[in-house]
């Protein structure tokens, strides 16, 4: 699970994680309350305005009704009502949202942490991550800071610091040490530093964290360090025991249509392509997209009923795929193992009838437990149903309906 | 000699007496599957499918000898139940449980391979079958018709395809393995691979993976290095997903430029295996490719 910025600071900041201080608002009047409060308790004269939104690159990107950037530093407070209306409510469009962008509904009035001083302020990355190959949390970090990563592993690799932990023991002192000189820290920011990178993975292991993203962690100009950003990915398996963290759900960052698939039990994800389809199974809906991309068209989602397909997940699958308006033609490809055919069928057969006047071509292909008694009742439906055996049926059926 | 589970193959369930653990047992037993026992906490000396159930697994495995165990226990509690297998003296533990927390499964990882001699499959996957001897898992039985092609795969129904293909071509399935869709498993693609290549009843593999990770690229090179001693029919789901979505399983996400599907893809059949580009072709190519060897 994803969560904003504003909420990520928070959590870290619990588990002792120095950040740059921020309120969050949701209107301008909001946002001076907010600018008010941080000064009387930081005394910073400037302020930066972030949205907050789930997706990367908003200082780089454009809201596109006012050309506002995504990130913009107010001069005082004089200057954040103005700044804050020409984001809220906009559409922020970043190299990460795609063309379409994302409405911006709140906004983080964060103190101006780049003030000058004894030293240079001083950005640097930190990440901690799943390592998949060694079944183990990985701590990257780099001298590079507030650059894309990728690139920085692309062009110059040396410059990327790995310190991987022992998951039954932790990150060790000496860990944070090794990574703390790496990086180059000195002094006090030293020892600011080691206990950083601590309490960062005292909060990756509380959280039960997929992934933080520290970019940049900054020295300031008095040497301390600050987390400036904090991209915070929860594992959804785990979100069982943090009930508190479930709740930082933000639907509205959320495709309308994944959020009312997830609320039948369907596992449904939007894609751009013209042609739907509905199987049981993740890594069988996987490979189905692919025979429709082989087939000549291009998915419109991805859709696993999972393991107890039935007539009310049926049905509610078909709602969700016709609300799609690029769908031309729909493939539900179900392989019963536990799941009957002859089930799906009348489930297809009573959705259809249900729904009523569905305009697109329907393709079914089912195989596995009772698939022939599953093909008899949808021919026998008298529906405008194409049913298929095959996998390559399948794929022949949906040539022909695009053809 | 079969890999991983046979008909001399002592079952004992965990999660024995739940609707889930009850459903599979049943069809375990109707399939042949010798089902010793099973383990519910608190329900120990009661019986459950004519079979007795035990409190602990260590009393299981006194009293019926039990040897593999499958896992049917809820998300929440299945990683200590997996450690409790591998405490118990069982060899093979097969966990069919989905949605166990990663921070669970490392320190399950890091017990299981201190052990020299005990080997985990899953979790989040669909099982182990020996057509005619031994089904451990939840796959449909009578899919799977015996023969000499051994099948490795992260997907549960993309197993149930693939096997379908190879018996439609007039073949069969030596041992089945669904390794599991999580970010961190038991026993990589590599290593049912390597079980697969030294087994004498396997003539030919079907490699099926998806996108995310590096196992299937790791497995096409040792394929390679060991001098590709028996055909591999490779397949990757997830040619058309797009990056960082997670793909219904919790390991199917693309994270960066090595784990899609058309780099994989590219690998394996740079190392020589027989790359389908379609799932619908992964029977007829094997098919093809026993007849040309």
């Amino acid at each position: 699970m994803n969560i904003h910025e504003y909420q990520g600071k928070e959590l870290l900041q619990r588990y002792g994680v120095t950040v740059q201080r921020g309120v969050v608002a949701d209107t301008p009047d909001g946002a001076v309350a907010a600018a008010k409060e941080l000064q009387a308790e930081t005394g910073t004269q400037w302020f930066v305005i972030k949205s907050q939104i789930h997706a990367g690159g908003r200082g780089k990107g454009t809201i596109r009704e006012t050309g506002s950037k995504g990130v913009v530093v107010a001069k005082g407070i004089h200057e954040v009502a103005d700044k804050v209306k020409a984001i809220l409510g906009g559409t922020l469009v970043t190299h990460q949202t795609g063309p379409e962008g994302k409405r911006v509904n709140k906004v983080l009035v964060a103190e101006d942490v780049y003030y000058p001083g004894e030293l240079e302020p001083k950005e640097y990355y930190i990440s901690i991550l799943l390592d998949r190959a060694k079944s183990c949390p990985v701590l990257m970090a780099s001298t590079e800071g507030g650059m894309n990563i990728e690139e920085v592993a692309a062009t110059t690799p040396e410059k990327i610091i790995k310190e991987w932990i022992d998951p039954a023991i932790g990150l060790q002192p000496y860990q944070a040490r090794r990574v703390a000189f790496s990086l180059g820290l000195e002094g006090n920011a030293f020892k600011e530093g080691v206990k950083f990178i601590t309490a960062l993975y005292k909060a990756y292991v509380g959280l039960d964290a997929s992934l933080f993203e520290i970019n940049p962690m900054l020295r300031t100009s008095d040497g301390r360090i600050l987390a400036v950003d904090a991209k915070v990915n929860l594992d959804d398996n785990s979100l069982f025991r943090h009930k508190d963290l479930a709740e930082l759900r933000d639907v509205t960052e959320e495709d309308p249509l994944e959020v009312e698939a997830s609320k039948s039990g369907l596992n449904y994800i939007k894609l751009d392509g013209n042609v739907g389809c509905m199987v049981n199974g993740a890594g069988l809906a996987m490979a189905t997209m692919d025979v429709i991309k082989l087939s000549g068209g291009e998915p419109a989602n991805f859709l696993d009923v999972g393991g107890s397909a039935n007539a009310e997940t049926v049905e509610a699958g078909f709602r969700i795929i016709l609300k799609d308006p690029n769908v031309k033609a729909i493939l539900i490809n179900i392989f019963g193992g536990i799941v009957r055919c002859d089930r799906v069928a009348n489930g297809v057969v009573e959705a259809y009838k249900k729904i009523g006047n569905i305009q697109v071509p329907i393709i079914v292909r089912l195989q596995g437990t009772n698939a022939e008694e599953g093909a008899r009742i949808i021919e026998e439906s008298g529906l405008k149903v194409f049913p298929a055996i095959l996998l390559k049926d399948a794929a022949q059926r949906i040539k022909e309906v695009l053809a | 000699m079969s890999v991983l589970v046979n008909k001399h193959s002592r079952v004992v369930v965990q999660g024995f007496t739940g609707s889930e653990g009850t459903f599979h047992s049943g069809q375990m037993i109707e399939y042949g599957t010798n089902v010793v026992g099973g383990v519910t906490p608190g329900k120990g000396g009661t019986e459950h499918l004519g079979r007795p159930v035990f409190n602990t697994l260590r009393e299981a495995v006194e009293k019926t000898g039990a040897d593999v165990s499958i896992i049917f226990v809820p998300p929440a509690f299945a990683a200590d139940a997996i450690l409790e297998a591998a405490d118990s003296g069982i060899k093979v533990i097969v966990a069919i449980t989905e949605g166990i927390p990663v921070k669970d499964m490392m320190i399950v990882k890091k017990v299981i391979k201190a052990k020299n001699d005990v080997v985990l499959i899953g979790p989040n996957c669909p099982g182990v079958i020996t057509p005619g001897e031994a089904k451990v898992g939840i796959m449909p039985g009578f899919v799977f018709k015996k023969g000499r092609v051994g099948i490795v795969s992260k997907s549960g129904t993309l197993t149930y395809e693939a096997a379908d293909q190879i018996v439609k071509a007039g073949l069969g399935i030596s041992t089945a393995i669904g390794i599991g869709g999580d970010p961190i498993i038991g026993t990589s693609t590599k290593e049912a691979v390597e079980m697969l290549m030294n087994d004498d009843e396997t003539d030919a593999i079907v490699m099926i993976g998806e996108i995310g990770g590096n196992y299937e690229p790791v497995a096409a090179r040792w394929i390679k290095e060991t001098g590709n001693k028996k055909p591999v029919v490779g397949f990757i789901a997830g040619q058309t997903a797009p990056p960082g979505r997670r793909m219904g399983h919790a390991g199917a996400i693309i994270g960066g430029a090595e784990d899609t599907a058309a780099a994989k893809m590219k690998i394996m059949a740079e190392c020589g295996l027989h790359v389908v580009e379609s799932p619908a072709e992964i029977g007829e190519t094997m098919a093809r490719v026993l007849r040309q060897n």
